[in-house]
């Protein structure tokens, strides 16, 4: 399999629209997410003024930052636990390998992690004898079809249950070959015996982090499947993956934000399992890890601090702006070649990996606006995407023949008599070639448009010429 | 937001029609269908021959300073009137809500741009918000659909209002799409630099379409018609599309994309 890309972005895609499987599993999730988060916001009388709430208490962290995050540190330390900055990926990878090597690791168990993602950390720790186990129903699936994640909170949503069936025939060997795996219980059992004897001789637990607390020090996660819950407890070394954005000030902020994040996510009041580690065991603990990191990646993130783009880092990453994506929903995660897919992905990417090598991403939307609509924390997507397309204008790395189409067009409509003059030509034409059907089937130059559509004839005349004609009768 | 009109004007505004460059070029009817309804509303319409296309395509693809040189054009050719209307969410909002934005560090701008986002108006909300209309006399003899397009709904807020005034069309039944807050794939630019997405996307709203057992189709943005009705013209179907303003005003042309007959096909 060639590695996805995001500059093969129009390939991906086109492959992603012929992918029946793929098309099936998109077509069932496209309703479900929607119609949940809807109910949700509607049993919430204040939930635009929870969504307020949340942008507030985002845009005063996000103003000082570097005081929550000394704040965070500083708690962290004092509870035993160690703080390292990532400056990149690759930093953060040899800090991940530091700790697991110190612990003889051999395996290790991981929860659901967006910024291990980034990180790629999975094949750099298989590379280095190291065996990452994925915890998280989803993110095991695709580990097992040796796949990246889709979406940022439902990783396998590409994958129909008959494929997780043919992955676990595949995978789990020893089991009778003929047991049923029909239905999600099954899996459910099967994936769960599985995973039993991982946890537990797992050495090292990595999980992620919703938020970060400054005010205790502490990292959250929410989960379905209480598999973070055993993830950091179990093994004698926790490590957390954050980045930057994810601190808040308090407890009660951090709440605030939970409450919009299932609603928005999953159409949940609350995500079944919320868990708060706040460094090691401490004596007499009957349990916890004996070790506590925190890995914070910076990757890019740091530059984007005081520019048009800050507000993306308000983001709780609760995926909504995908599900409500047009564009998501009909080509799907895999196609955007990036870590994050869809609305977030379309602005996040090319700040993480340069706009020259994912301007496609911030192109391929139709402005609808319902990302912004949906996005709890008001991130105005559209509005950055279009900065992001300004970037790329401006540093010339669009096509050439683009940017001269661009600036002849604009020429031509400054100057709007001379515009029409040539107009009327190129709608007469079009007029009389599209006389007898009222449309065109193809046209030179259209082929954008007639490869799909037939495009509709000009009813001929300009409609200034024939206002002047009309008000000169009256 | 609104700046109160003068005595004369809250009378008998003058409105410049914005006429939106697809109306222009491929669809004059619409255009002589908002001047009908806006007179009819009691303003006089003028039409600023200074004008052509309201920016967006430059905008929407990164152009910002073309953008803004066709916007101060637009906002000298339209300042001196009471009001401008367009009929589409589109340019409407490109005006309304853009223009601001386009000029925000601009000090000798971005007082007029704001001025004139301020007088700006998408049609349909125009007719209902400013000028109280209710109803309307027109005929159409039509099991219609409706397809609010992303920037009307969005941006200028209109949803309600066209629904309003086709309830007073004599013969006209209105059914809703399953999911009529869809975009439609057009998109501007998006749907020639992206053919296969946008395909996906129109493709699922004429199914929409054909599941409501409408036998026509009315929006308020060119745009979305065109592309409406150009795939549903490549897919055989011949349910007829028409811009809203068209139907209210009274049809006079063949449905887009088609010829000859006004009556349904049965």
């Amino acid at each position: 399999m060639t590695a996805l890309s995001p500059a093969r972005f129009k390939e991906q895609a086109a492959a992603a629209l012929k992918d029946a499987p793929l098309q099936r599993a998109l077509g069932n999730m496209r309703v479900g997410f929607i119609e949940k988060r809807r109910k949700a916001a509607e049993k919430l009388p204040e939930f635009e003024d929870l969504r307020d709430q949340g942008v507030a208490i985002k845009n005063h962290t996000l103003a000082h930052l570097d005081l929550y995050l000394e704040a965070w540190e500083k708690k962290v330390v004092e509870g035993g636990g160690h703080v390292h900055w990532a400056r990149d990926a690759e930093e953060a990878r040899q800090i991940v390998l530091g700790i697991c090597r110190s612990a003889e690791a051999r395996t290790v168990t991981k929860g659901k992690s967006m910024i291990g993602e980034e990180m790629h950390l999975n094949p750099f720790l298989e590379a280095n004898g190291i065996e990452p186990v994925e915890t998280d129903l989803g993110e095991y699936i695709i580990q097992l079809r040796h796949e990246t994640p889709s979406h940022i909170i439902a990783p396998a949503i590409h994958v129909n249950k008959e494929q997780v069936a043919d992955a676990f025939r595949e995978h789990h060997t020893g089991l009778p070959p003929d047991r049923p795996l029909d239905e999600g219980p099954d899996l459910l059992a099967e994936a769960r015996t599985q995973l039993r004897d991982r946890f537990i001789a797992a050495d090292v637990g990595i999980t992620g982090a919703n938020f970060l607390v400054a005010e205790t020090g502490s990292s959250i996660i929410v989960t379905n499947e209480g598999n973070g819950d055993l993830t950091q407890t179990l093994p004698r070394v926790h490590i957390v993956l954050a980045s930057l954005e994810k601190v808040v000030p308090t407890l009660e902020d951090a709440t605030t934000l939970m409450r919009l994040l299932a609603r928005s996510a999953t159409g949940q009041e609350m995500s079944v399992y919320t868990t708060v580690s706040t460094g090691p065991r401490r004596d007499g603990d009957p349990d916890g890890p004996e070790e506590y990191h925190v890995v914070l990646l910076d990757n890019g993130r740091s530059a984007l601090y005081g520019t048009e783009f800050q507000e993306v880092f308000r983001c709780i990453r609760c995926g909504a702006c995908l599900n409500h994506c047009p564009v998501y929903g009909a080509i799907g995660g895999h196609a955007y070649g990036t870590v994050y897919p869809g609305p977030i992905g379309k602005v996040l990417s090319p700040a993480l990996m340069g706009i020259d090598k994912a301007g496609a991403l911030p192109n391929a939307s139709s402005f609808c606006g319902r990302c912004e609509e949906v996005c709890p924390m008001r991130i105005p997507l559209p509005k950055l995407m279009r900065h992001w397309r300004e970037a790329e204008f401006s540093g010339k790395h669009n096509p050439a023949p683009v940017r001269w189409g661009l600036g002849l067009w604009a020429w031509a409509v400054r100057r709007p008599a001379l515009y029409r003059f040539g107009a009327r030509f190129a709608i007469a034409g079009m007029a009389f070639l599209g006389r007898k059907r009222g449309h065109l089937r193809s046209l030179p130059l259209a082929g954008g448009w007639t490869a799909h559509r037939n495009l509709p004839a000009p009813q001929g005349g300009v409609f200034h010429d024939l206002w002047r004609k009309q008000r000169k009768r009256r | 937001m609104l700046a109160p009109p003068t005595a004369s004007a809250a009378e008998s505004p003058t409105v410049a029609l914005f006429v939106t460059c697809l109306v222009d070029l491929f669809r004059p009817s619409v255009g002589f269908a908002a001047a009908k309804l806006l007179e009819q509303s009691g303003c006089r319409v003028e039409v600023p021959s200074a004008q052509a296309c309201c920016g967006q395509p430059g905008y929407n693809s990164g152009d910002r300073r073309s953008a803004q040189a066709i916007a101060k054009g637009v906002i000298a050719a339209f300042e001196g009137y009471d009001y401008v209307v367009a009929p589409s969410g589109s340019c409407g909002g490109m005006i309304a809500k853009h223009y601001p934005e386009l000029f925000a560090d601009d000090p000798a701008w971005r007082p007029r741009a704001e001025a004139l986002a301020a007088k700006t108006h998408e049609l349909l909300a125009f007719l209902v918000d400013v000028r109280g209309m209710t109803a309307i006399e027109s005929r159409l003899e039509a099991v219609c659909t409706y397809h609010d397009s992303c920037s009307s709904l969005r941006e200028m807020k209109v949803q309600a209002q066209p629904r309003r005034l086709l309830q007073s069309v004599e013969g006209l039944a209105l059914r809703e799409l399953d999911t009529p807050e869809v975009c439609c794939g057009f998109g501007g630019a998006f749907c020639v630099k992206y053919p296969d997405i946008s395909n996906a996307m129109v493709a699922d709203k004429t199914a929409d379409i054909t599941a409501t057992g409408a036998d026509t189709v009315l929006a308020g943005d060119l745009g979305c018609l065109m592309n409406i009705a150009g795939k549903l013209s490549r897919e055989g179907s011949a349910i007829r599309a028409w811009h809203v303003a068209e139907v209210l005003a009274g049809v006079e042309a063949p449905p887009i994309a088609q010829t000859g007959a006004l009556e349904p096909a049965r």
